[in-house]
């Protein structure tokens, strides 16, 4: 399981991975939102743990499809389907790499591209504590539907319409911890609910990953 | 450890190619699978390395024992041969990759990024990842292709020296391998389309 964790991350770091595109991404939303909203900081400030949030899951959606299709294409995933490891472990590897590469880049740029957005000072720390807890499920989740397409041509598009509902829940609790901590207001009911979801997921998704994989492979 | 095969049928996307298939794979012993295009042989190989379920019949003695080569090597073209080999080789509870290396003439293309290396060499290296697994029973699907006459040797060796260690090997090829194995024709095995019953009748 390790030297599958320390393969993935030694590919994201290689040249012609991808890495760093989610963080491009979300660099440039974040830049650019000031610009078409106009700079006036108190609205600035309004939409900002929203527009951050936002800007974070979409990140995280451009780099799901190659979640599993590299090693589908490659015939890797069939062997490993076949070797000592369980698929559920597979996938289990598979998404703490995805969160490691992309998931955990974003939570860290976070509070840098807050201050673009004029963030609240209270905001920050939230922030980053929602993403923090609300990326890692957006990996499960993502991998639940690169599982689900693998196998597809340009199953991209699919992938995109399949996750982004199982997103939801996900998106309004983080982003509403994230907007009631920049308001100073209380946020420990969405962030329990967020916490929820994200343990919900990490615990049940990575089984149904592996039988729909054990499927797709047939 | 014997692989044993009884009245096995399978189908691939959902058509039935083969079925009455029996057979067993003794320890030391090689099987060479023949069969015309499109009959089924890499079903019947995928089917017993486990990664579809057969539609009929019983698999016995292959949980965990086999080795699967499909037709594509499972390489990642920014990692090094090395690397490649160390992967599997961790993924599989073993660590020595020296002797594949030796056995396929890997070693001068140790440090190459798998990306660079020719069909064949790539294919060497797939074939190498056989030895790190440490698995008794390979199953090679058209192990030869893109290798030249003195990879071929290279590859009937390291099945000889398998075979010799008390493994075996089911091998779907189309050429001679020079290997001293049972040829397995699954041509009459065909699975014959299911004649109409009354369900079909009362919807004709």
């Amino acid at each position: 399981m390790i030297a599958l964790l320390l393969r993935d991350l030694k590919l994201a770091f290689r040249a012609g991975s991808g890495f760093g595109l989610g963080l491009a991404f979300f660099l440039i939303v974040t830049v650019l939102v000031p610009f078409s909203v106009g700079p006036q900081s108190s609205l600035l400030s309004t939409i900002a743990p929203g527009v951050l949030w936002l800007g974070a899951l979409l990140a995280c959606l451009l780099s799901l499809d190659r979640l599993l299709a590299l090693d589908w294409e490659d015939g890797s995933l069939d062997l490993l389907a076949t070797a000592p490891l369980p698929l559920e472990s597979v996938v289990t590897i598979k998404a703490l790499a995805h969160w490691l590469t992309t998931g955990l880049p974003l939570v860290l740029a976070a509070p840098f591209l807050g201050v673009l957005l004029n963030l609240p000072v209270p905001g920050f720390s939230w922030l980053v504590i929602s993403l923090l807890l609300g990326t890692p499920a957006m990996s499960v989740i993502g991998t639940f539907g690169a599982a689900l397409t693998v196998g597809l041509k340009r199953g991209g598009l699919l992938l995109s319409l399949l996750v982004l509902p199982l997103y939801v829940p996900t998106l309004i609790f983080g982003a509403e911890v994230a907007r009631r901590g920049a308001t100073g207001m209380e946020t420990q009911t969405p962030l329990l609910m967020l916490a929820g979801i994200t343990a919900a997921t990490v615990a049940l998704l990575p089984f149904a990953s592996a039988a729909v994989l054990r499927i797709n492979l047939r | 450890m014997t692989l044993k095969v009884t009245d096995l049928a399978i189908a691939r996307g959902g058509v039935p190619v083969l079925e009455g298939l029996s057979f067993s794979l003794e320890a030391g012993n090689a099987l060479i699978l023949r069969g015309p295009n499109g009959i089924g042989k890499t079903t019947l190989l995928r089917t017993l390395a486990g990664l579809q379920p057969p539609l009929v019949g019983q698999i016995e003695g292959a949980e965990d024992q086999i080795a699967y080569a499909s037709h594509s090597d499972g390489l990642k073209p920014t990692l090094t041969v090395v690397e490649n080999l160390n992967f599997w080789a961790s993924v599989f509870g073993t660590r020595d990759i020296q002797h594949a290396l030796d056995a396929f003439a890997l070693n001068e293309l140790a440090d190459r990024h798998a990306g660079n290396l020719s069909a064949g060499q790539k294919r060497r290296l797939g074939l190498a990842r056989m030895l790190v697994t440490g698995r008794p029973i390979w199953m090679l699907d058209e192990p030869t292709v893109s290798l030249d006459r003195h990879a071929v040797e290279m590859f009937a060796d390291a099945v000889r020296a398998h075979l010799g260690q008390g493994g075996s090997a089911l091998i779907a090829t189309h050429i001679d391998l020079g290997l001293d194995g049972e040829v397995l024709d699954v041509g009459p095995n065909k699975a014959k389309p299911k004649p109409f019953d009354d369900f079909d009748g009362g919807f004709l």
